[in-house]
């Protein structure tokens, strides 16, 4: 039999629905290789391998019975760890929630269970999703599958990593500026951020609240499709869910046609800056659509220039305020100040966030905090809420004439740990090509689409659709990755260096 | 990198330290002191971007006020919503003196 870990999601629901398989055999096989891998990669912070064998194990019987269930019931699944998850601890990758078990699930977690899906663990992540390259968890880097002396991506780096390795065929990331994307095109995996307010951020601890989104990371389209399917939908517990339908997504991914697509080059998202191995792949990709009958065209989003500053001063801004909730009063770690008796509820809180917080989180805080205090905060806060209105009109002037829009996802693939530790500016600009969907609520698809030439690493193509669209994404990646998989003679993925495996 | 325009000193920074609740040893208010100039100079580009008669957008969908009804519905029993506190008592969170300072 094939190896298990090695299957797509759809893969393994076709063979539980077939009863050639069984839902604790996925599991346990998938619990074996985090044990014989994960202490190379460190993909997780948690592993739940009796909660997910339980939940397998009842998976397993309610098929038995003939219950109708989910299409991916029994399929296990990997979450990063900024989302609640009822009796299984909960830390953000930081110091400030450790030990932490949330009383309540978020609804992604929620619909997760009620589909059937055994949830392995959770998984490793910047703290408090604050970073491009899953360095500042609290709790160690995770390290990239291709090449594990380098960083996997961030802030999801722990969920694509998991995805890579195939510790997890299917894992939930979230995206404040491409933590989805930027560490799918790293890893070599497809991540989505849907349509902002398209999937339930309640229990998803907040970063930035106007531009955090859960979403999948997977191996294929189809798999993305399929979770973002059980995931996504109005949610009367967020009230900035979008209460219409879910874009038929999975049918798109069936489907999986560019002819007659109208694909914009985004003309300011390549070129100068952007890797040399990074554009060719593009390039090729690119000349693939317009073979399958795509209609390809350069288009120019002039306020681009103005996106990354304005989201560097949005998220921390909003980060600033979110997390002054860690004030060691009801939950998290609590620190007295050294050297004081009798310390007053002030001296306790700053103590304890000095000790919880690390750097990169402190500096988003105190970065936040000036942005949005008196006297600077119509220059800094007041002006980058402008420069979302006019990247939103020139988004929709653009989307006038295209369907979909489509860049490299990084500028570069997977660099050393440590390299940009101490230069955040370098880092913050790597993710120069994912922000604007998250600054104007539009959804975004990263698909592997081949190895740099110089490195051998993997590199992403960012699809772009506008609000609500998130099946033109499914169409357009499915169609691309057919192409590409024929071209290589099969997934991208099996082409990953075998891991060290503990015994 | 050019070399910072945005005026920020270290008092500045220890005064936003304050404010943001969080105590910061010497040597990191030297290192923030250092990397926020920089920071800044590097976004404050977008007070170019845009004029008086641009609208500011504070979110990517516009949210209206949702209002649900009043209603009793379940919630966290006392000992979940305590289970996770630093110090409780007596079904309360217990925490340090907030007044009579000063």
């Amino acid at each position: 039999m094939t190896d298990l870990t090695r299957k797509t999601a759809d893969e393994l629901a076709q063979s539980l629905a077939a009863g050639d398989v069984s839902s604790v055999e996925v599991t346990q096989a998938l619990v074996d290789r985090i044990g014989a891998v994960d202490g190379e990669i460190h993909a997780y912070l948690h592993v739940d391998a009796e909660g997910a064998l339980a939940s397998a194990a009842d998976v397993d019987a309610r098929r038995a019975k003939g219950e109708q269930l989910s299409y991916l019931a029994g399929v296990p699944i990997a979450v990063k760890d900024v989302l609640a998850t009822k009796g299984v601890p909960t830390t953000c990758g930081s110091k400030i929630l450790e030990g932490w078990i949330p009383p309540y699930d978020a609804t992604v977690t929620a619909r997760i269970k009620a589909a059937g899906l055994p949830i392995l663990g959770k998984t490793n992540m910047d703290e408090f999703a604050m970073g491009s390259s899953t360095e500042h968890s609290a709790y160690g880097p995770t390290r990239n599958p291709w090449d594990t002396t380098r960083i996997p991506g961030g802030s999801g780096g722990g969920s694509a990593a998991a995805v890579a390795a195939f510790e997890a065929p299917l894992a939930i990331g979230t995206d404040t500026g491409g933590s989805i994307r930027q560490p799918g095109a790293l890893t070599g995996t497809v991540g989505v951020k849907p349509t902002y307010g398209g999937v339930s951020r309640y229990g998803l601890v907040a970063m930035a609240s106007s531009l955090d989104q859960a979403g999948p990371v997977t191996r294929t389209v189809l798999d993305a499709a399929l979770l973002h399917e059980l995931i996504a939908g109005h949610d009367p517990m967020d009230s900035t869910s979008i209460p219409d339908a879910v874009p038929p997504v999975v049918a798109a991914a069936r489907r999986a046609d560019v002819q007659g697509l109208r694909i914009g080059i985004v003309k300011e998202l390549g070129g100068e800056g952007f890797q040399p191995g990074v554009q060719t792949r593009f390039d090729e990709a690119v000349a693939l659509l317009t073979a399958a009958g795509a209609e390809v065209v350069e288009v120019s989003i002039p306020s681009l220039e103005y996106a990354l500053g304005a989201y560097y001063l949005v998220m921390p801004s909003e980060a600033s305020s979110n997390l002054a909730k860690f004030d060691a009063m009801r939950y998290g770690v609590r620190v007295p100040p050294a050297g004081v008796d009798d310390p007053s509820a002030e001296q306790v809180m700053a103590s304890s966030r000095e000790a919880g917080f690390g750097d990169e989180v402190k500096r988003r805080i105190i970065l936040g905090t000036y942005a949005l205090s008196s006297g600077y905060y119509d220059a800094y806060y007041g002006s980058a809420q402008k420069v979302r209105t006019i990247l939103s009109r020139d988004f929709a002037k653009a989307f006038a004439d295209v369907d979909v829009l489509v860049s490299p996802t990084s500028p570069t693939t997977a660099y050393p740990l440590g390299e940009k530790l101490d230069d955040p500016l370098a880092m913050y600009l790597g993710d120069v090509a994912t922000i604007p969907a998250n600054l104007v609520g539009i959804p975004g698809l990263s698909l592997p689409v081949g190895l740099a030439d110089e490195d051998g690493l993997p590199v992403g193509l960012q699809f772009l659709a506008p609000q609500k669209a998130d099946d033109r994404l499914y169409n357009a990646a499915a169609a691309l990755e057919r192409m590409l998989e024929e071209k290589w003679g099969g997934a991208l993925l099996s082409r990953a260096p075998e891991l060290e495996v503990a015994r | 990198m050019s070399e910072p325009v945005t005026g920020i000193s270290r008092d500045d920074v220890v005064h936003l330290a304050g404010l943001a609740r969080i105590d910061l040893s010497e040597a990191e208010l030297d290192h923030l002191a250092a990397e926020l100039p920089a920071i800044l100079d590097h976004v404050a580009s977008v007070q170019q971007a845009a004029g008086d008669d641009v609208p500011a957008m504070s979110h990517p969908v516009p949210v209206d006020n949702v209002f649900r009804e009043d209603v009793v519905r379940p919630s966290l029993a006392p000992e979940e919503a305590l289970a996770a506190a630093p110090a409780s008592d007596q079904q309360r969170f217990l925490v340090p003196k907030i007044l009579g300072e000063d």
